[in-house]
């Protein structure tokens, strides 16, 4: 791995709640570099909330021994700092476009403003900077595309115009939470391929948060598998089969598989004993 | 027992008209499981609501045990043919316990022994008779995906129509929800029609397959053709490769099917 971008020590989020404080993330420590960093993990693992502490886009309570991007600390940055930081160095892609975009705004519009609120570009740079971009999110009538609404664009298109935003104002990392799970798989392959080219072309970092083990094992450099608001294991992009975690395994035996035929799938057992080995250490 | 003939539904007119399904045919026999595959906007959804008598406008034929069915469905049709929806969180109603939910499929058909049939139907989805006074905010998603196949099941049905179960679940939940769709099929000898996106888990439930792509039947096969690979239509090889996972020189060699 190259010199981190990203570097994030004992993280944890809570929530206070009126049945007592919830730990949403418990404590997680890791780096991004240049790579493709995934987080997988079922609903409510903590993988959203760990994408979203860092840029400071949770109500919950934030806490960490360090939040640090490329030499600034975020943990405490001023919001000016911050305002400068999102969007532009570090961003952020939403899981479904139907409801991050600006539903009585042209798409076009909303890309060509992400790009003159972060540079002074004047209207039209602005317009003939988003229609290359929509050039590299391969869509194929940028002209046309970029006067439509949202509602009159397929789940896949929304998408990339999502992307395209969030890569015009040339961002140094991307955490990108479920962004193709609401979309057809070979869309989603699609999509995941135009992330996969600005990594490599670009240098960028991408943080793929995902909850399909499968694609994030065939797609990321590495993996964090977390549970409980933990990180339960760390691998390395194709060794999903050495995995050694009994929820990792757990995780990927319960999936049926094309391969083989089984009467009744394994039932991933959960063990208590996951989350006490680390909450009971110092 | 199911026998559906050139079903063609569209919505709309004029400009607008889109034509969801186009000539679909098919059979099910008996216990058999049946499975429909396709992308979103394939029209495998509406091909299932159709059966289920939830689209008005269909053209074609729809046969149950022979008799052809109209517009207009007996009650009783309604007890032998059941469905459980895509979405736990949306088709049980938020201010109806558990109770009430499968209180009311009982009512409307006229069944006695009330207390008897949901203590019964919420045991075999292993529940319990603890869940019976929940409200569904008070249940997990894989919990109340339970509860939707009891209220599926509390009439005794024959025909279980089932779409995309368990695409809202995690993958740990979808497992235990498979194997109580598997199990209640051996024990009731239930037939059963499922739509999905996922070739596992079709292939994981269902015996025999038809893929579909712009309202259209391409390809049908049985899930063992599916497994060794040898789908012969290009739309049905780019989706099982494309279920492979990532794979960055493959995907260049998507094309599009109409």
């Amino acid at each position: 791995m190259t010199t981190p971008l990203l570097s994030v020590e004992n993280l944890s989020v809570s929530f206070d709640t009126p049945k007592g404080v919830v730990e949403a993330v418990r404590g997680i420590s890791f780096e991004v570099g240049q790579e493709r960093l995934g987080i997988v993990g079922e609903s409510g693992s903590g993988k959203s909330q760990t994408g979203r502490a860092i840029l400071g886009l949770t109500p919950g309570r934030v806490s960490a021994d360090r939040i640090e991007f490329d030499g600034i600390d975020l943990r405490n940055a001023p919001a000016r700092t911050m305002r400068n930081i999102r969007g532009r160095r570090i961003s952020m892609i939403m899981q479904d476009p139907r409801y991050s975009l600006n539903p009585v705004m042209t798409v076009g519009w909303q890309i060509a403003e992400a790009y003159r609120v972060h540079t002074n570009a004047n209207r039209r740079e602005a317009k003939q900077r988003a229609l290359e971009m929509l050039v590299t999110v391969r869509i194929r009538e940028p002209e046309k595309v970029y006067g439509l609404y949202p509602h009159q664009v397929s789940g896949g298109m929304g998408q990339r115009v999502m992307i395209a935003m969030m890569l015009i104002p040339g961002p140094d990392l991307i955490i990108a939470d479920e962004p193709t799970s609401a979309l057809d798989v070979t869309v989603q392959l699609q999509v995941l391929a135009i992330l996969d080219d600005m990594v490599r072309d670009r240098g960028m970092g991408l943080i793929f948060i995902s909850h399909d083990l499968h694609l994030v094992s065939s797609f990321c450099d590495r993996i964090l598998v977390m549970y409980g608001g933990q990180i339960m294991e760390v691998l390395d992009t194709g060794a999903m089969h050495r995995a050694e975690h009994p929820y990792t395994k757990g995780l990927l035996n319960c999936l049926p598989d094309l391969a083989r035929r089984q009467e009744t799938l394994p039932v991933l057992e959960r063990d208590a004993d996951w989350l006490l080995s680390r909450d009971g250490a110092p | 027992m199911i026998k559906v003939e050139g079903l063609e539904i569209s919505f709309g007119a004029g400009a607008n008209q889109v034509h969801a399904v186009r000539g679909a045919s098919f059979d099910v026999a008996r216990g058999e499981s049946f499975g429909l595959v396709g992308e979103s906007g394939s029209g495998k959804s509406t091909v299932l609501r159709a059966i289920a008598g939830l689209v008005p406008n269909w053209r074609g034929a729809i046969i149950i045990d022979g008799a052809a069915l109209g517009r207009k469905r007996p009650r009783a049709l309604h007890k032998r043919l059941q469905m459980v929806f895509q979405d736990p969180y949306g088709s049980l109603h938020p201010r109806h316990t558990v109770n009430d939910i499968l209180k009311e499929p009982l009512i409307i058909h006229g069944m006695d022994d009330r207390e008897t049939r949901i203590l019964k139907a919420l045991d075999e989805v292993g529940l319990g008779a603890g869940y019976r006074f929940r409200y569904p905010h008070q249940l997990s998603g894989g919990q109340r995906q339970r509860v939707a196949i009891a209220r599926a099941l509390i009439l005794d049905p024959e025909i279980v129509l089932l779409d995309e179960p368990t695409s809202a679940l995690d993958v740990s939940v979808q497992a235990e929800i498979l194997n109580l769709l598997t199990r209640l099929r051996q024990e009731r000898r239930l037939t059963y029609i499922m739509v999905s996106h996922d070739l596992a888990i079709v292939a994981h439930l269902c015996s025999r397959i038809a893929v579909m792509n712009r309202g259209a039947f391409i390809e049908e096969m049985s899930s063992d053709q599916l497994r060794t690979g040898t789908p012969e239509h290009g739309y049905t090889r780019q989706l099982l490769l494309a279920s492979k996972g990532y794979d960055r020189a493959a995907i260049d060699q998507f094309v599009e099917f109409d």
